[in-house]
C-alpha cells in the first residue's frame, strides 16, 4: 500500500496537514491524538485511514487496529449525522433514563449500538457524561438535553436535521 | 550485588535481577506461564499478565509477580507458602475456567505448558464456572492454524512476531473478556503479511497456535496402492527428531530416521541435502555470473520461504537482490518429478513427494503457484514437520530409539558436508564459499571451515579472500536482524557481496516445526553442533564434488545456470502489499 501516502481526497489532505503542522510524523506516541483528529475529520476510522496513519507515524497497522478496537470511542463503521447518546450512568438511571432509552429505541426504530441505513441517526448507551445535575441526560452530537421526560423525546428527534 | 533471602535462604545476585532469576540460583522453581526469556535470541516476554508466578514479599501488601519484580537489598521472599500456593492455584483455575477441556483431543496434549502447569499444581477441579470465549478456529493459512479459544493471552506470539521478527502481524485486539490476539482488520492469516515462519507457534504455551496438521493426508498417500510415495528430509530434522523419543538434544538420528521412514511405508527415502548441494551449484554459478557480468550485488540467498515472503512484503523495492534459485525443497521436487521419474521409470501421475521439514513456511512454499513442473503438477505434494513425523512414528508403534541405522536411497540421497550445514544459520553461505572459491580461483580450498559464520549470533560477518578479490559476506538469522541488514544495504552503507538470511533465529535448527524447546535455548546450540559434526564426518565436503550431482548435470541439466537449469531450478518473486 505504498500509494497510501499520496491520498488525494480533501479529508486525507486535512489529516496529513494536521500531522505535519503538529510535527507528528514518525511520532508513535501521538497515535491517540491523531486517531481522534482522524475520526473528527472522517466521522469514523476506515481501514484506509488506519493504514495512512500507520505509514505517517511508523506504527504497524495491527497495533493501530488494536488501539482502535480497545477504545469504545473509536468507530470503524460510519456513524449517523445525529449521534444519540443516552446516559445510563447511576444518577441518570435512578431518574429513569432506562425509560428514555426505551422510548428512543422505539421512536427511532433502532437498537442500542445501531446506525440507520440512511446514516441519519446513530443510537448508543454511554456511562456518565459528567452532567449528573441534569439527569436524565441525552447527548445529540455535542448538544446536551437534560431533565428529560419520555414525552420530550419526539421533540428532540424532530429538532435534528 | 544485592543480598536477599528467599525462603529464608540467603542469596546474592546482580542488581536488576528479578525474583524469578534469583530463586533459580537457589534451585527454587517458581512456576510461570506467560513469561518467556530467550536470551540468545534477545527475546524477553515479561508482561506479567498471567500472575502464576506470584510470591510473598515481606512488607508488601499484595503478592508480587516474580518474573517482573526486581530484587532489592534486604528483600525477604517466600515462594511457596500456603497463601501463595492458594493464590497460584486460583489464578490457574480462573485461566482454565475459560479454556476448552478437550485436552485428550488436542494437538498439544502432553506437550502443553498449561496442561503441565495444571498437573504440577494438582488441579483436579475448577471452582469457577463462567462465560467461555467463542472464537471461530481460523484455518486460512497453509502453515499456521489458530484457535483463539485456547489462548491464555500471554503475548509471547506478539513479542516474537513484532519484537524479534518485526513482521508485526499479531497484536492484541478488543478489550476485557473480548481481548484476542488477532490480525489487523481481523484479516485471515493467509491475507496478512504473515511470513509463516511459525516462531509464534514455537513459543505458544498452548494449542492456540499450531502447525496445519498434514498427518492424515500423509497416511492417505501411504495407504494408496496406486501411488509411489517418496520422501525427502531436510538437514535440520535429523538434529532434532530424536528429542521426541527421549534421546539427548543434539543426537544425530539420520540412520534411525531413514529406517523409520521405510517402516512407515515410503517407497524411497531421499535427502534434501542432495538438493542443498544442487542449490549451491546454482547459487554459486549465479554469484559468479553476477560478479563477472555486473549483476546486482549483494546477492541474497533464497532458501528460506519465510524470508522470501518477508522481502516480498517488507522490501518489495529490492526484489532484484535475492538469488533466483529455488529452495532445496523445491529444487528436489523439480528434479524428482522430471529426472527421477525418468531414471526410476515412475509415471509422473503416480509419484507423490512428501517433505519432512523443520519449518512451517515450507508448507506454504510448496503450495506457491510458481512451484509447478513444466507439466503443471505441484513439485512437492505434501509437507510435514519434524513434530508431525515424530507423531507418525509413534502412531506406527515404532520403537525409534532402538532402531538400526540405514542409508538413504540413490541417487537423490547422496550429499556432502556442505549440504547438511544448510540447517544452521551461516551454513548456506559457508557451503557456497567452499564451491565459489574453487570455481573462481581454480585452486583447491584446503581449509573448508569458515568458523566465523557459525553460531547463534543474529548477524555474522566475514571477509574472504578469493583470488585477488575480497568478498564480504554476512549471515543474518531472525527477521529483525534481516531487516537491520537490508536497511543497511538499502541505505548503501553495507558493502556485502553475499548475504544469507534465515527467518528463524539460529536457522532451521530452530524452525517453527521442530520439537518444542519450551524456553530451553541450550538445545539450539546442541542441534547446531550435531550438524557441524555431521559435516566433519562426511568424506566429501564440497557440493560440486558430489558424484551424483555431477551425474545429474551430465545426464540431464548440462551446466550450472544453463537454460534447462534456469527453467527447472530458478524462480521469480512477487511484489506484495506492505501494511
Amino acid at each position: 500500500m505504498a500509494e497510501m501516502g499520496k491520498q488525494k481526497s480533501p479529508e486525507f489532505e486535512e489529516l496529513d496537514g494536521f500531522i505535519k503542522k503538529s510535527g507528528l510524523e514518525g511520532k508513535q506516541s501521538a497515535l491517540i491524538a491523531v486517531l481522534h483528529q482522524a475520526q473528527h475529520i472522517f466521522g469514523y476510522l476506515p481501514k484506509e485511514v488506519m493504514m495512512f496513519i500507520g505509514k505517517k507515524l511508523q506504527i504497524p497497522v495491527a497495533k493501530i487496529y488494536g488501539v482502535v478496537t480497545f477504545y469504545s470511542f473509536f468507530n470503524t463503521e460510519p456513524k449517523g449525522r445525529n449521534q444519540f447518546k443516552v446516559c445510563l450512568g447511576t444518577a441518570c438511571f435512578v431518574r429513569g433514563s432506562d425509560k428514555i432509552a426505551d422510548a428512543l429505541q422505539r421512536q427511532l426504530g433502532m437498537k442500542m449500538g445501531e446506525t440507520s441505513e440512511d446514516l441519519r441517526y446513530s443510537l448508543e448507551a454511554v456511562r456518565c457524561v459528567g452532567a449528573c445535575g441534569l439527569a436524565p441526560v441525552v447527548l445529540v452530537n455535542d448538544k446536551v438535553y437534560g431533565r428529560l421526560l419520555v414525552k420530550d423525546i419526539n421533540k428532540i428527534i424532530d429538532a435534528q436535521e | 550485588m544485592v543480598s536477599l533471602t528467599i525462603n529464608n535462604m540467603p542469596v546474592q545476585v546482580e542488581d536488576g535481577v528479578t525474583i524469578l532469576e534469583a530463586a533459580r540460583k537457589l534451585n527454587i522453581d517458581i512456576p510461570t506461564l506467560c513469561h518467556l526469556e530467550l536470551h540468545d535470541l534477545k527475546m524477553v516476554n515479561q508482561v506479567a499478565s498471567c500472575r502464576v508466578c506470584v510470591v510473598e514479599v515481606k512488607g508488601r501488601r499484595n503478592l508480587a509477580p516474580a518474573c517482573a519484580t526486581q530484587v532489592f537489598e534486604g528483600m525477604e521472599v517466600l515462594t511457596h507458602t500456603p497463601t501463595v500456593i492458594k493464590a497460584r492455584r486460583m489464578v490457574v483455575e480462573l485461566i482454565l475456567s475459560n479454556h476448552p477441556k478437550n485436552c485428550l483431543m488436542c494437538n498439544k496434549s502432553t506437550d502443553c505448558e498449561l496442561q503441565n502447569l495444571a498437573a504440577s499444581l494438582g488441579i483436579f477441579e475448577i471452582e469457577y464456572v463462567g462465560q467461555m470465549s467463542q472464537h471461530k478456529p481460523e484455518q486460512s493459512s497453509r502453515a499456521i492454524s489458530r484457535d483463539m479459544n485456547k489462548c491464555v493471552l500471554c503475548r509471547r506470539c506478539e513479542t516474537m512476531c513484532s519484537k524479534v521478527q518485526t513482521v508485526n502481524v499479531l497484536s492484541a485486539m478488543e478489550r476485557g473478556f473480548d481481548t484476542v490476539m488477532g490480525t489487523a482488520f481481523n484479516l485471515p492469516m493467509a491475507d496478512s503479511t504473515c511470513v509463516n515462519c511459525g516462531q509464534c507457534v514455537a513459543v505458544c504455551p498452548t494449542a492456540a497456535l499450531t502447525e496445519v496438521n498434514n498427518i492424515s493426508k500423509a497416511w492417505d498417500y501411504l495407504a494408496d496402492d496406486g501411488k509411489i510415495v517418496i520422501v525427502q528430509t531436510a538437514p535440520a530434522v535429523r538434529a532434532a527428531l530424536g528429542e521426541a523419543f527421549g534421546l539427548p538434544p543434539g543426537t544425530n538420528v539420520t540412520g534411525k530416521m531413514v529406517t523409520a521412514l521405510r517402516m512407515l511405508g515410503f517407497n524411497k527415502v531421499f535427502d534434501t541435502d542432495f538438493a542443498a548441494d544442487l542449490t549451491i551449484m546454482e547459487e554459486a554459478a549465479e554469484l559468479v555470473h553476477r560478479i563477472k557480468h555486473g549483476g546486482t550485488i549483494p546477492m541474497l540467498t533464497s532458501c528460506c520461504p519465510g524470508w522470501v515472503k518477508f522481502i516480498e512484503h517488507q522490501f518489495n523495492d529490492m526484489l532484484d537482490i535475492p538469488s533466483s534459485c529455488k529452495s532445496p525443497q523445491q529444487m528436489f521436487g523439480a528434479i524428482a518429478k522430471t529426472y527421477l521419474t525418468q531414471k526410476l521409470n515412475i509415471p509422473l501421475e503416480k509419484m507423490v513427494l512428501i517433505s519432512v521439514m523443520p519449518c512451517l513456511a515450507k508448507k506454504y512454499e510448496a503450495s506457491r503457484e510458481e512451484h509447478k513442473t513444466p507439466e503443471g503438477v505441484q513439485e512437492v505434494d505434501l509437507v510435514i514437520t519434524t513434530r508431525e513425523l515424530a507423531k507418525m512414528i509413534k502412531e506406527a508403534g515404532i520403537n525409534f530409539a532402538s532402531l538400526a541405522e540405514s542409508d538413504f536411497d540413490d541417487p537423490m540421497g547422496a550429499s556432502t558436508g556442505a549440504g547438511v550445514i544448510f540447517g544452521a544459520s551461516g551454513g548456506v553461505l559457508e557451503a557456497a564459499l567452499r564451491t565459489a572459491y574453487e570455481w573462481i580461483t581454480g585452486q583447491k580450498l584446503e581449509k573448508v571451515d569458515f568458523t566465523s559464520l557459525r553460531g547463534l549470533d543474529g548477524i555474522k560477518e566475514a571477509t574472504v579472500k578469493i583470488g585477488d578479490m575480497d568478498v564480504n559476506v554476512a549471515a543474518a538469522s531472525g527477521l529483525g536482524n534481516a531487516r537491520h541488514l537490508l536497511e543497511c544495504v538499502r541505505a548503501g552503507e553495507c558493502n556485502y557481496h553475499v548475504i544469507e538470511i534465515m527467518a528463524c533465529p539460529g536457522g532451521c535448527i530452530d524452525g517453527g516445526g521442530q520439537p518444542y524447546h519450551h524456553g530451553n535455548i541450550g538445545i539450539l546450540q546442541k542441534r547446531t553442533n550435531a550438524l557441524y559434526q555431521a559435516d566433519r564426518d562426511k568424506p566429501v565436503r564440497k557440493s560440486h564434488e558430489n558424484p551424483y550431482i555431477q551425474q545429474l548435470y551430465q545426464e540431464f541439466l548440462g551446466e550450472p545456470y544453463s537454460e534447462k537449469a534456469k527453467e527447472l531450478l530458478h524462480t521469480t518473486y512477487t511484489k506484495r502489499e506492505l501494511m
